[in-house]
């Protein structure tokens, strides 16, 4: 099961966090302070592993990859594979880029609910719910245009105008 | 919509939030925003309820408490849009915890959502249950989600295959209702639904044993055909990853056949033929390639065993472990950790390769792969494994020392071949990485070396070298070498017991002092340092009475120091040195051999933290030396093996350094202490502080209990001296605590005043030496014995350069006279006397009792014997 996704900056600044069992707040804070902790102080050329039962107690591991000025953390258990997990962050990040056109750590900023509404359609429960990034992105583009649509109808039902057009 | 709020829009509230310089900054800008929404909560603002919760979203990601949103989220779920609906679901998901009873409010409108006529909505409500759903929604909401599985719209399908494996997981017992939907799902084209059908069987399997049963006998076969399609399946362009299709089911797959073929001989056998073909067709160029096999390869160590498949596994391993790529090395080590269990005989055949890997430059991979070569050792690769890893200590990062320090000094004590491979190879780790030795770990090293007596001069000088080499002193070694060269120093100068592999090398009796001065006056020496430094002074200013006065100096000067224990020392040492030089020689001579059982015992005990009476009290030792003191008294001191030193006696660390006898404080403190006979000056100042008032009669008898309870062991150093005591026949008057305190004393010395004759005793015997001693008293002084030893050499050979020394507890003075000659004739022809005087302080209360050590010389080569005599007569 995977426990935890985590992206954060190359400062430790959390991006998006998202926890599996539940933690509280205080508890993230602290763990994404750890794993940060961890991750900064590791050369360029190592693995992409990284022992956190320290961190996250007995039976976890943690796969990270760093991309531009961005973290992106996965955590755990034994019941996943490691090298596929790494895989899943490509896939992820690679959902992300199609979806931002580029993605760079501001488009995440400042849509962190749809990148919620992203990695829903690729995890769910800690479990993985879809590893083809064409058919996430299709999935997230429906939920947009209905979001869309909805705006527009509370647009149009709201302001005279939008009859006019 | 209330016209006087103006909250800020969710960019500009990010915007002001980056914008922040410093946290404090930050938290005000939070403090402002999370205000505005309190009171835009309060008044019921639906309008920006969905702002609001985003923003709070937003704010709980970087950490502040945003607990008082958690009603929004519900208001928004039940609303009718979908922009409310997914912000008031993604907000459970994240504000919310399964068990607080807010959720319960959660469960009518899930509900509703789940049978919602737009799919979205139901897919929104699906997501969010799979992600929060607790033991009571598991219950209520079952049979919505056992209905979606057959849903036709492919995406909620598989969103209800992982809501169900939530369910289940809280609710066990629901298991039985999702084994037909889910079996229906393993034949399904659509590889979402195919991926999550996989994993909802996987677990219903865990779950369910029956599952587990129908899902072996009815999909086994299905499933293998699934895998070998799409191991053959042409090329599938979405479910690519870097040219393998659909590596993430494939896994899935194999995960699967791994539960069924688990202790199942007809399953595993079923999928031996796609597991061989997964493992050899898969391209290994490729993370995700790999990932395949890294599966396959787990799934075969776990099914029935079939010893080609076995074996074909462990060769990928092998190959990973030789791969550029670091994560691959990294699961290949994992997986060699679980194969060793199974295989540990196909484990050995990489193991230089696994031993490459601990040098390797990624730390995860370097432990991974200590910890693999720590398990792979054994008694036939231990000298070339120790070797390589000793060799790598040298270059080894600082932060993995300590753990491979720790690792090479466990695998050395518990493989080592003989004594002078582990104390060569301790010896090589002291100097390379000391100061990450741990306690334990030398004060064992000395044991060893104090069990090797050929070894000796050997240690002392290879010790000695190493001092001088390493450049950066080594806490620990330094404390070896210390306690070495203070009880070895005379081999060290004279080059004694030479091995051949060794070069002789030139010492002199100044540069041995120089060791120990090192030692105290070192600026990192810690306390035990120092004070093992003062005691090696003491030591050398006996071996090498040239160098006394040099000495004395040095210990001298810490007359002043502010530290009690070095204070304490360097005024009684100073004593010994300037006013005992007659007993001084006896008082350091070299410790007895300690014992390994003993000590090894102790550890373990202490270990499990069930702390005997004797390591209690070695704890409480006074002196300010505390928690260094207590195993460095375990190491210098004798005694303390076995009898448990008074916790209350001040002077009792000293005595336990010296190894003198302890049951004097117990004594002393009867009700009718005798004065303490003759000048014994030395007596006095080992005692001093030793309380009597404290003593109380409970504190006697529970050592004397103590003692009954410790084996007698006669050979057991001066320790069996109050064993003796107590087991003596006047113990069987019913208090045994009377004897100890002597109470039965005067008649039986009133018999020794008549100048009764006493028999002559068999001091020591061994196969090639008997000692008998014949004793007398001189009238008038009833505590002095007259004993004459006669040696006689029961071996064809001569002996030559014949020495007898002997030993007494404190309470005894002893004076030897020379020997009769120093070369005793073979087969009993002839014999060598000596006369020893002894005086008895305690007379009347303490029975004689004395070490012997007896050196000579057969056909050139040097032998020692050892042994104790406690079997004097009594009232001597």
């Amino acid at each position: 099961m995977i426990r935890a996704v985590i992206v954060m900056n190359t400062q430790g600044k959390p991006r998006f966090a998202k926890f599996y069992d539940f933690q509280p707040v205080e508890k993230q804070q602290e763990l994404i302070r750890s794993v940060h902790g961890v991750l900064c102080s590791r050369a360029e050329n190592v693995s992409n592993f990284v022992e956190a039962e320290s961190i996250f107690g007995p039976d976890s591991r943690v796969v990270y990859k760093h991309f531009a000025t961005l973290y992106f953390v996965f955590v755990f258990n034994s019941s996943e594979n490691e090298l596929a997990m790494l895989d899943l962050i490509q896939v992820f990040v690679e959902t992300l880029d199609k979806c931002f056109k580029n993605v760079c750590e501001l488009d995440l900023v400042f849509n962190y609910t749809k990148m919620h509404s992203i990695l829903d359609e690729i995890i769910s429960g800690g479990q993985v719910l879809e590893t083809s990034s064409a058919e996430v992105v299709k999935a997230v583009e429906e939920i947009s245009k209905l979001e869309t649509a909805s705006n527009s109808i509370n647009f149009v039902s709201k302001t005279v105008s939008g009859w006019r057009g | 919509m209330n016209p006087f709020y103006s909250g800020t829009r969710l960019r500009d509230m990010i915007r002001a939030i980056r914008a922040c310089k410093t946290a404090a900054e930050e938290r005000a800008v939070i403090r402002k925003e999370c205000a505005a929404i309190r009171a835009s909560i309060d008044e019921n603002d639906h309008d920006y309820r969905h702002r609001n919760l985003a923003k709070l979203m937003f704010i709980h990601m970087l950490g502040y408490p945003t607990h008082f949103g958690q009603m929004e989220c519900l208001k928004l779920i039940a609303s009718a849009g979908f922009p409310e609906k997914r912000i008031g679901y993604l907000g459970l998901m994240l504000l919310l915890d399964e068990r607080q009873e807010v959720l319960m409010l959660v469960t009518n409108s899930l509900k509703q959502d789940l049978n919602h006529s737009n799919q979205y909505i139901v897919g929104l409500a699906l997501c969010a249950l799979g992600n929060i759903c607790s033991a009571e929604m598991a219950r209520d909401l079952a049979p919505e989600v056992e209905r979606l599985l057959q849903f036709r719209d492919p995406n909620i399908r598989k969103k209800a295959a992982l809501c169900s494996i939530r369910i289940i997981r809280k609710v066990p017992d629901l298991a039985e209702n999702f084994v037909n939907p889910a079996a229906s799902l393993l034949k399904e084209k659509h590889h979402g639904v195919m991926i999550t059908g996989v994993q909802l069987c996987t677990e219903l399997c865990k779950h369910s044993s029956e599952a587990l049963e129908y899902f072996r006998k009815k999909s086994t076969e299905a499933m293998v055909k699934t895998l070998k399609d799409l191991v053959n399946s042409p090329y599938a362009p979405e479910y690519d990853i870097a040219g393998i299709t659909d590596p993430f089911l494939h896994i899935r797959m194999l995960r699967f056949l791994r539960v069924l073929g688990q202790g199942d001989a007809d399953a595993s056998d079923c999928m031996n033929d796609i597991l061989a073909q997964v493992a050899t067709k898969t391209e290994s160029n490729k993370n995700s390639g790999n990932a395949i096999l890294y599966e396959c390869v787990e799934t075969i160590m776990s099914i029935e065993d079939s010893g080609g498949l076995r074996v074909l596994a462990i060769n990928i391993l092998g190959r990973f472990l030789s791969n550029r790529d670091n994560n691959i090395r990294y699961v290949a080590l994992n997986m060699l950790m679980k194969a060793i269990t199974v295989d540990a005989q196909a484990v050995q055949r990489h193991r230089t390769t696994i031993l490459e890997c601990v040098k390797d430059s990624d730390a995860s991979i370097r432990k991974r792969a200590l910890d693999l070569v720590y398990l792979l050792v054994n008694e036939s690769n231990v000298k070339p494994l120790t070797k390589e890893l000793i060799d790598f200590l040298e270059v080894a990062d600082q932060e993995f020392k300590g753990d491979l320090t720790a690792k090479i000094c466990s695998i050395v004590a518990k493989y080592s071949p003989e004594k002078i491979w582990y104390i060569d190879q301790m010896l090589k780790v002291l100097s390379e990485a000391g100061n990450f030795v741990k306690d334990e770990v030398w004060h064992a090293l000395i044991v060893v070396i104090s069990n090797a007596s050929d070894l000796h001069g050997y240690t002392v000088r290879t010790l000695y070298r190493a001092f001088q080499r390493s450049s950066e002193q080594q806490e620990s070694l330094l404390r070896v070498a210390v306690w070495c060269t203070g009880e070895y120093g005379d081999m060290l100068v004279n080059n004694i017991g030479m091995l051949d592999i060794e070069d002789p090398i030139v010492v002199t009796e100044s540069d041995a002092v120089d060791v120990a001065e090192t030692a105290i006056k070192r600026l990192g020496s810690d306390l035990t340092t120092k004070a093992m430094g003062m005691i090696a002074l003491l030591k050398l200013s006996s071996r090498f009475p040239s160098c006394s006065e040099r000495i004395n100096n040095s210990i001298v000067q810490y007359k002043g120091s502010l530290v009690l224990e070095l204070q304490q020392r360097s005024i009684e040492f100073n004593s010994i040195i300037a006013s005992h030089q007659k007993m001084r020689s006896v008082l350091v001579e070299r410790m007895p051999v300690l014992d390994e059982a003993t000590f090894i015992g102790k550890r373990a005990g202490s270990m499990t933290g069930s702390a005997s009476t004797s390591n209690a009290a070695a704890i409480n030792l006074p002196n300010g030396v505390s928690k260094s003191s207590a195993p460095l008294v375990d190491l210098l001191d004798l005694s303390s093996d076995d009898v448990p030193v008074p916790s209350s006696s001040g002077g009792g660390f000293i005595q336990d350094l010296l190894g003198l006898d302890l049951s004097a404080a117990p004594e002393k403190s009867g009700s009718n202490p005798t004065p303490i006979s003759g000048a014994d000056v030395l007596l006095d100042l080992l005692s001093i502080g030793t309380s009597p008032p404290a003593q109380s009669t409970a504190s006697a008898t529970d050592i004397l209990s103590n003692q009954e309870k410790s084996p007698t062991s006669q050979l057991d150093g001066l320790s069996s001296l109050s064993s003796l005591s107590a087991n003596k026949p006047s113990a069987a008057v019913s208090s045994p605590t009377i004897d100890l305190l002597g109470g039965l004393s005067p008649n039986l010395a009133s018999e020794d005043e008549n100048g009764s004759v006493y028999p002559s005793i068999v001091a020591y015997e061994s196969g090639s030496l008997r000692i008998t001693f014949d004793f007398s008293k001189t009238a008038g002084s009833p505590q002095t014995t007259l004993i004459l030893a006669t040696f006689k050499n029961l071996s064809p050979n001569s002996y030559t350069d014949f020495i007898f020394q002997a030993a007494v507890p404190k309470f005894l003075q002893l004076h030897l006279d020379s020997a009769s000659a120093s070369t005793l004739p073979g087969s009993g022809n002839g014999s060598i006397t000596q006369h020893l005087r002894v005086t008895n302080s305690q007379y009347g209360k303490k029975h004689l009792v004395m070490r012997l050590r007896i050196a000579y010389k057969v056909d050139d080569k040097d032998v020692l014997e050892e042994g104790q005599v406690s079997n004097f007569p009594r009232n001597l």
